[in-house]
């Protein structure tokens, strides 16, 4: 008996969103604990996983991190069918159970896929009456919570009458969706037209595994939202950008109910809003492309949303013009010009910078945008010290995505090694001319509508002049 | 800017200049803010900065305190200590001042506390 409860099933139950970020999440995380689990369902697009760990402290470690998670539960028993699941309820789980029936308990009817009303769910509650409940109901403020949960698979147009899974087990644990209110944009102090939403942010600093304690740097920073997420999970954050004006919050606001921005905007003012700021180091004004940092300088992570040139210019310090010189008191307020920086190199750089930077086993984590219909694999960037362990896709438009790609490094940077490596840098144009190309048969379908509009508007005041009434 | 981010800056990408660090600090104003004492990350960071470098500027700063020439054995166990590196790294800042290249003399200004190492299109 003892032996059978080593290791417990647990439930991951899952928000169907972001869905290719799912198992990235959780390879992540489980690694960044040390989490030893064997999953028994771990499908890409299932939003229930069924796993088995070694406690339950693991349980809520996981749920300590992950913003993709709704709830864990302790799994009592699950099948594909109702009856089995009864059984199992009945025969083998009857010491699970009765040890935590006997506090104030309430159950709660979940289904995924099919939608029920409250009396039906009542009803279903009505299959369990054979538990051996010791305790008392408490809707309000039970002790315990329990769930059955019916999945109806995911294909909305075609629900089976009966589910496809049934769970029955008791809640552990909320993950953590909330920061997705707590971080919200809306009510954040300093914010951009950039500002990366507190869902992804979270999900990149996941996958960079930065724990309490490690310094993490975000170069291409910004307003510093993706800081906030890591400085709320412990981590010493450091940003840079080149941008002067961002971070003295001098641009224009991006609300659109702000005329001006209040003075002490700034991200050390976010890390303050939260409640974090003793985890936030500094931000500096730097251009990534003439880095400010000493080359021995070690970091944990690196993770980073780096500007593609679509919302916000790519730029790098220089002049095509030959020795400019700028006098004395031109230059502390001059603000050096800036010249295009393309796509390709600025992965390389980055790239090349982690391998330099990070510790070993460090991870750097960054958006690479793709047109789809020509993206192929080999235009990721391939680097001798840093090996790609994750790449999940959010779709933007019909005809362009980003990915968030996430690097290891495996070895320190030596003088032979082959230099880092990047399919053609096409996106940008692709982008544009997609955009173009749309807005070309957009204003051709127009022209077309309004000709038409013309020849219709002739051909009645044609016919009214033939019939001699010519009204107004 | 906070003496563990001076630590880690250098001046090595302008022009001519080959290390470029430490980094001298001339500062106007600076502020103390009390920060949350976590022992594990100091004794983790003191092997990552030139000590020497992190004296130095805290003794401009008049924050040098009770910090020691050298680091002791045994860190993670000397509370006293961690903590005076601690006051150094994150609790000493500087508000508005210069950042000055050793070699070339160029100064970085600090603004707001955030220094601005931009360099001019002919000093890359
Ligand atoms: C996509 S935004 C990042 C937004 C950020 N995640 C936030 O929360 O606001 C990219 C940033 O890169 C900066 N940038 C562009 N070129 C740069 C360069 N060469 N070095 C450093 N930063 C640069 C831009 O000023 C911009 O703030």
């Amino acid at each position: 008996m003892s032996q059978k409860f080593r290791y417990k099933n647990y439930l991951l139950w899952f928000a169907q969103e972001h869905v290719d970020f799912r198992v990235a999440e959780m390879d992540s995380i489980f690694g960044m604990f040390n989490i030893k689990y064997n999953s028994i369902v771990k499908n890409k697009i299932h939003p229930f996983w069924v796993v088995q760990l070694d406690s339950e402290d693991d349980a809520r470690k996981i749920a300590s991190r992950s913003i993709l998670l709704r709830y864990v539960i302790e799994l009592w028993a699950f099948s594909t069918d109702l009856s089995c699941l009864n059984l199992q309820l009945q025969t083998e789980e009857v010491e699970l159970v009765s040890t935590h029936m006997s506090s104030t308990f309430k159950i709660i009817v979940e289904t995924f896929g099919k939608h029920f009303t409250q009396k039906e769910k009542i009803d279903k509650i009505e299959n369990f009456k054979y538990l051996p409940y010791k305790g008392t109901v408490s809707l309000k403020d039970p002790d315990k919570i329990l769930y059955y949960i019916e999945y109806y698979g995911l294909d909305a147009n075609n629900v089976p009458e009966k589910p496809e899974n049934v769970f029955f087990g008791r809640w552990i644990t909320d993950g953590q969706r909330n920061l997705m209110k707590e971080l919200s944009l809306k009510q954040r102090k300093f914010i951009g037209n950039t500002s990366m939403d507190p869902q992804l942010s979270v999900i990149m600093v996941n996958q960079t595994k930065a724990k309490e304690g490690d310094i993490i740097l975000d170069p291409f920073v910004g307003t510093g939202s993706v800081l906030i997420s890591a400085a709320k999970f412990g981590a010493y954050t450091l940003g840079a950008d080149i941008d002067y004006q961002t971070l003295h919050a001098r641009t224009r606001p991006s609300r659109i109910t702000q005329k001006v921005r209040e003075k002490d905007e700034s991200v050390a003012a976010n890390m303050k809003q939260y409640g974090i700021q003793d985890r936030y180091l500094d931000v500096i004004v730097s251009d990534f492309t003439k880095s400010a940092w000493r080359s021995c300088f070690q970091i944990d992570a690196i993770v980073t949303d780096p500007p593609y040139g679509i919302r916000e210019s790519v730029e790098k310090i220089g002049t095509s013009k030959d020795s400019v010189s700028i006098s004395e008191e031109q230059a502390d307020s001059h603000i050096p010009s800036k010249v295009d920086y393309a796509l390709p190199h600025l992965f390389k750089d980055l790239l090349n910078f982690a391998a330099e930077h990070l510790k070993m086993d460090g991870r750097v984590v960054f958006w690479f945008p793709i047109f789809r219909k020509t993206f192929t694999s080999e235009q990721l960037p391939v680097h001798p010290c840093l090996e790609l362990v994750a790449n999940s896709e959010q779709v933007l438009s019909s005809h362009s995505s980003r990915l968030l790609l996430t690097y290891e490094k495996t070895k320190e940077v030596e003088s032979d090694d082959p230099p880092c490596v990047i399919g053609e840098d096409n996106f940008r144009d692709l982008f544009f001319n997609e955009r173009e190309e749309k807005r070309k048969v957009r204003r051709a379908r127009k022209c077309e509508e309004r000709a038409r509009m013309k020849r219709e508007w002739e051909k009645r005041v044609m016919a009214s002049v033939s019939s001699g009434d010519s009204a107004s | 800017m906070k003496l563990l981010t001076h630590n880690m800056l250098s001046s090595k990408s302008l022009k001519g200049v080959v290390v470029g660090y430490p980094l001298k600090i001339e500062a106007y104003d600076v502020k103390v803010t009390e920060v949350e004492f976590n022992p594990e990350f100091i004794a983790k960071v003191i092997p990552k900065i030139d000590y020497s470098v992190l004296i130095r500027a805290a003794e401009y700063l008049g924050h040098v305190g009770k910090l020691p020439g050298h680091v002791p054995e045994n860190v993670e166990k000397n509370t006293d200590f961690l903590k005076e590196v601690h006051h150094a790294l994150l609790e000493v800042e500087v508000v508005k001042g210069d950042l000055v290249c050793p070699e070339s003399g160029r100064r970085f200004p600090i603004t707001d506390g955030i220094p601005n190492m931009l360099l001019n299109e002919d000093e890359v």
